[in-house]
């Protein structure tokens, strides 16, 4: 049978062996957990605490700023010892809530347990938007936006998103595993807030115990387990969206008009968290692996919780540093520190060596296609490219750079090691502010 | 064969004394000042006036909506040609220079990370607010240098853009483009500058740059007059600035430079102005 996939896009070797057999560990709690203000896209938080305050698990520490925001949550009951701006992923210095946790890891008072069934769809969306539920996938966007489609689009699919194509990664994979119970709970939510019944849990082959044990768990459940060709950037919305069910998201359009709701299984089993318990998003998994790590694992981690002290559980580094890395490797952000937290949106953290490196620098383009040929969007990365450096922002636009999706493949395949994506980036940064200012 | 040629060439007759017609009748009154004045513009294109072009401004000039001294590259000949052919009084301008306030290149300052990327300022400073562990220094990435239209900028090989004033007119084309506001417009009289654009404290200066201003106050002390100290950075009082060279031997960090006699005593500059390459499209 010839599987499903999309076209473009390339197999980068995915090193999920470091960590792909290792069981979720808790990751014990901090000195003290950072937890800034800004972890979701949308204005960040309104922080509403001060130092000296009590805090309990749970408890709103920031507010929404509003609709697409969502409220940042205490991750553990202790004293909040500074309200500063601290280094946040970004790789600047934003207002963050200093904890220092009183080792009781007691929840707050107020949170309340719910039976989905006896709720309707507002109550379910607003607990879902004060859980300050967002994209696990590491695009953290507010997931009760992403339900809330305008009257006149008709949903009729709902996607999970288990394909966890970046290479190293394996949280996603390990939860499948090993919590299946709570992403179906999640999607069986998700459908009563959407109002549909078709579900469909894309995964890749490379996760075939995951297949196997979801395609047991869920047959009672009516949700399709649709197992995809190991191909990158598959769990790119649109991308996932063309794999598992052959429709097109129109250019600048987004994955409701053709019909679809896309999920990462992460999400869904936050869901379940935050409407069955009552509990906000507090924890999550994340993968701590590469060749700069002793014993990758992956670990449920505090939101809050420094890559440090991330770094000591998994048996400290192996070498000097060179490049950290939030996310995965084609897509995350390289960090300034090992000082930084991890947050929501934080599904791994690499650590790679000098070794571990490329050296070669960047040479002129030698026109061999290959950008092209990978592009999932099919666009042409070296021409925006070239215009981007000669500010030629109207030509980069009338070729379709907004359209990228940044997911560099063309800058991985490039023989020429060109900063590709970049300067796509750099061009879509002109175009907006040219839009701005007309 | 005699009819084609014939007949091309009616054609062509009959479309030249056409357009010889419309060219009469739909002719364009061009007031000739505004020609006149074109003519003295020195046609850079710059865009220092505010208007895209010299046509533009000189057409402006001439029917009085825009004022007759704002052509920075022209300097005061300039200004005094279009007065002439107005008929008014020419308003002198003060002719203005860029400087880079920053003289901490790859030698003297240190990055917080190593930057592969695009070789533009403007994209390296999206990603953590640029390479550079200073937060006003320069980048060196040339995007004034490619911006410059009077090639007045050269990029040094340790990345730091460095400003001849000889062929610097004023244009503020750099000033627009720099990421990091450490391009400033100084008058072309005053020779003496404090090259640093950093509010850092002094401590924190030291751990980044060897050549940053630490707010000291030692320049001050030295000529009270010339030199005034805000938020840790000091500045030359343009205004009050004969004996302002005094102070460049005290400075601790030689950060004070005097662009007419040259570098001060002990410090590393001139920097070799090797182009830097980048890599080609
Ligand atoms: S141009 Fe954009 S979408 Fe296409 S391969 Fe490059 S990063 Fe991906
Ligand atoms: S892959 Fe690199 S070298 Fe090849 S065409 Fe694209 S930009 Fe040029
Ligand atoms: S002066 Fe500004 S634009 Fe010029 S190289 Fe330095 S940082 Fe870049
Ligand atoms: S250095 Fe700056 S102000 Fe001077 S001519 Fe060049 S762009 Fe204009």
């Amino acid at each position: 049978m010839k599987l499903k996939s999309f076209s473009g896009g390339l197999h980068p070797p995915d090193s999920k062996e470091y960590s792909a057999h290792k069981p979720i560990e808790r990751c014990p709690l901090p000195e003290e957990l950072i937890i800034p203000a800004a972890q979701h896209i949308g204005a960040p938080a309104d922080i509403c605490v001060a130092v000296g305050d009590q805090v309990k698990k749970g408890q709103v520490i920031a507010n929404a700023n509003g609709f697409v925001s969502v409220p940042i949550h205490a991750s553990t009951s202790g004293e909040v010892i500074a309200v500063e701006p601290r280094l946040h992923p970004m790789g600047r210095e934003l207002p963050a809530v200093v904890i220092k946790p009183d080792g009781l890891d007691q929840w707050h008072e107020s949170l309340r347990q719910n039976d989905p069934e006896q709720l309707d769809v507002d109550s379910l969306k607003n607990l879902i938007r004060d859980a300050g539920i967002v994209g696990m996938g590491g695009a953290t966007f507010p997931t009760h936006v992403k339900l809330s489609p305008p009257e006149e689009k008709t949903i009729d699919t709902l996607i999970l998103n288990g394909v966890e194509c970046e290479p190293f990664l394996t949280a996603d994979h390990r939860l499948m595993l090993e919590e299946s119970e709570r992403i179906i709970d999640g999607i069986n939510i998700l459908r009563k807030v959407l109002g549909i019944d078709q579900a469909i849990i894309g995964i890749e082959v490379n996760k075939p115990d995951a297949i196997e044990k979801l395609t047991r768990d869920c047959a009672a459940h009516n949700i399709q387990v649709q197992p995809l060709k190991v191909r990158y950037p598959q769990g790119a919305e649109k991308q996932l969206i063309n794999a598992c069910t052959g429709r097109q998201v129109p250019s600048g359009g987004l994955p409701m008009d053709c019909g679809v709701v896309v999920q990462n299984v992460g999400t869904a089993a936050a869901i379940s968290d935050a409407v069955r318990l009552g509990r906000p998003l507090v924890e999550r998994i994340a993968t701590i692996t590469g060749p700069g790590i002793v014993e990758p694992k992956n670990l449920r981690i505090t939101i809050g919780t420094p890559l440090q002290y991330l770094v000591d559980q998994c048996g400290g580094l192996n070498g000097e540093p060179a490049k950290i890395i939030m996310g995965g490797p084609m897509m995350g952000q390289t960090q300034l520190s090992l000082d930084v937290p991890a947050i929501r949106g934080t599904s791994g953290v690499l650590v790679f060596r000098e070794e571990d490196l490329p050296k070669m620098p960047a040479g002129p383009c030698i026109r061999c296609g290959r950008c092209i040929g990978v592009c999932p969007i099919h666009l042409q990365p070296t021409t925006i490219a070239a215009y981007a450096r000669l500010e030629m922002i109207d030509a980069a636009e009338n070729y379709n750079a907004l359209d990228c999706i940044e997911c560099g493949c063309c800058t991985y395949i490039c023989p020429a090691t060109l900063p590709l994506v970049q300067s796509i980036r750099h061009a879509k940064g002109g175009i907006m502010a040219k839009r701005r200012k007309i | 064969m005699l009819a084609a040629v014939l007949s091309i060439g009616g054609i062509g007759l009959v479309a030249a004394a056409t357009l010889g017609l419309a060219a009469k009748k739909f002719a364009v009154e061009v007031d000739p000042r505004e020609l006149a004045i074109l003519e003295v513009l020195p046609g850079v294109n710059c865009g220092a006036c505010g208007l895209p072009g010299c046509s533009g401004y000189a057409k402006g000039v001439a029917e009085g909506t825009i004022a007759p001294n704002l052509c920075t590259p022209g300097g005061s000949e300039t200004v005094e040609a279009i007065a002439d052919i107005l008929g008014i009084e020419a308003i002198t301008i003060e002719p203005q220079v860029a400087i880079v306030a920053c003289q901490g290149d790859n030698r003297k300052a240190t990055n917080k990370y190593r930057y592969l990327g695009l070789q533009d300022c403007n994209a390296a400073q999206k990603l953590a607010d640029g390479p550079k562990t200073c937060p006003g220094g320069c980048l060196g990435l040339g995007s004034c240098e490619r911006a410059c239209p009077f090639g007045a900028i050269e990029m040094t090989a340790e990345n730091l853009a460095v400003i001849n004033r000889e062929k610097c007119t004023g244009c503020e084309k750099c000033v627009a483009v720099c990421p990091r506001q450490v391009i400033k417009m100084v008058p072309l009289k005053a020779t003496v500058h404090v090259l640093c654009n950093s509010h850092d404290k002094g401590a924190l200066i030291r751990k980044y740059c060897q050549i940053g201003c630490i707010g000291c106050h030692i320049c001050k002390k030295t000529v009270p007059e010339a030199y005034v100290v805000e938020n840790f950075l000091a500045f030359a009082d343009y205004e009050h600035i004969e004996n302002a060279a005094a102070a460049i031997e005290k400075c601790p960090t030689k950060c004070i430079r005097d662009f007419s006699t040259g570098y001060p005593e002990g410090s590393s500059f001139p920097p070799a102005t090797v182009p830097v390459k980048h890599p080609a499209a």
